[in-house]
């Protein structure tokens, strides 16, 4: 094995791995869920990407490549979807930041959030009640 | 569900057993025809087991957009993971973060699945809500410092779409892209 590949392969693992540490920092340090799960997506599929990068180079052999690339692709497929719902579901759950909105343009439209105020305890009683029941 | 011809479903499962035989052989991580029958043998057993209903208006690639599509998304994975990365490592603390609502054009499962997956990794946006029928999808959008940049980013969003269904899009999703549909409902 080449030094030159040998340097790639280090320098991806360390990238790598220094993405996942600001992702678990992003987990600590955001205000909200929704922001949290920013940091759960982006930092840390790229950081898992760099590490299947700089492991493929490391390792010999097309077996293990292979093994690589599939938990790269489904890290891609899945990582999405289990932020969406998280996400989704604390915005049903009202654990919103709404001091933090620059734009929310997601209240408005009769829907059954805007009866709420923001990061409150998921059962406390809305604004104004009378029209209709959140569940 | 309706009943469909046996030709068509099988048309259908085709690329489900294709897709389920080549993760079998990838986690084998070796070629051999063991390999290949004992993965035909699983997929077909989860198909019967599990069916599902296949997706419509699928299957249509072309090379050259997806290859622009993929150079795209590669870069912007990059720049906004280390957006993000910045943003946690920062000694402010976050900027502000907003939550919009951008009106797609595509017209189809395959495409609006890709499109809302795509946002979710790239720029600087997360999907919250994704309305079939209307096709309006809400995001959270994490680094915003003033209006310009939630406009940019909704734009991004649109353009991230057109990438995809050039990629993928049946010509009435592309003619979808520029001109109106009858049927778009005005955010009201």
């Amino acid at each position: 094995m080449s030094t030159v590949s040998e340097v790639v392969a280090f320098a991806c693992l360390l990238a790598g791995a220094a993405l996942c540490l600001t992702a678990g920092l992003g987990l600590v340090r955001f205000p909200d869920v929704l922001s949290r799960m920013h940091a759960g997506t982006k930092p840390q599929v790229l950081g898992v990407l760099l590490v299947m990068v700089g492991a493929a180079i490391r390792l010999d052999g097309w077996a293990n490549a292979w093994m690589l690339l599939l938990v790269a692709a489904f890290q891609l497929l899945t990582a999405p979807v289990s932020a969406h719902l998280i996400s989704r579901v604390a915005y049903r759950r009202r654990h919103v930041r709404r001091d933090l909105l620059l734009v929310d343009e997601y209240g408005g439209r009769g829907h059954q959030d805007e009866r709420y105020r923001g990061d409150e305890p998921g059962d406390a009683p809305p604004e104004r009640p009378g029209r209709g029941s959140a569940g | 569900m309706t009943v469909e011809p046996a030709a068509t479903r099988l048309r259908h499962q085709v690329p489900l057993v294709a897709w389920l035989v080549l993760v079998w052989m990838l986690l084998w991580g070796t070629w051999s025809w063991a390999n290949l029958l004992s993965g035909l043998l699983v997929a077909l057993t989860v198909l019967t087991l599990l069916p599902l209903p296949h997706v419509v208006g699928g299957a249509r690639v072309r090379p050259l957009p997806l290859l622009v599509f993929l150079g795209h998304f590669v870069v912007d994975l990059f720049a906004s993971g280390a957006e993000v990365a910045w943003q946690a490592v920062r000694p402010g603390g976050v900027h502000r973060t907003a939550i919009v609502q951008v009106q797609l054009r595509a017209d189809s499962d395959l495409i609006l699945t890709m499109v809302a997956e795509a946002t979710s990794l790239v720029p600087g946006s997360l999907v919250l809500d994704l309305d079939r029928e209307q096709r309006v999808m809400t995001l959270h959008l994490l680094p915003v410092r003033d209006h310009d940049e939630v406009e940019r980013k909704k734009a991004h969003v649109l353009v991230v779409e057109r990438r995809l269904v050039q990629a993928f899009g049946s010509a009435a999703d592309l003619a979808a892209l520029d001109g109106h549909r009858r049927d778009e409902v005005p955010a009201s």
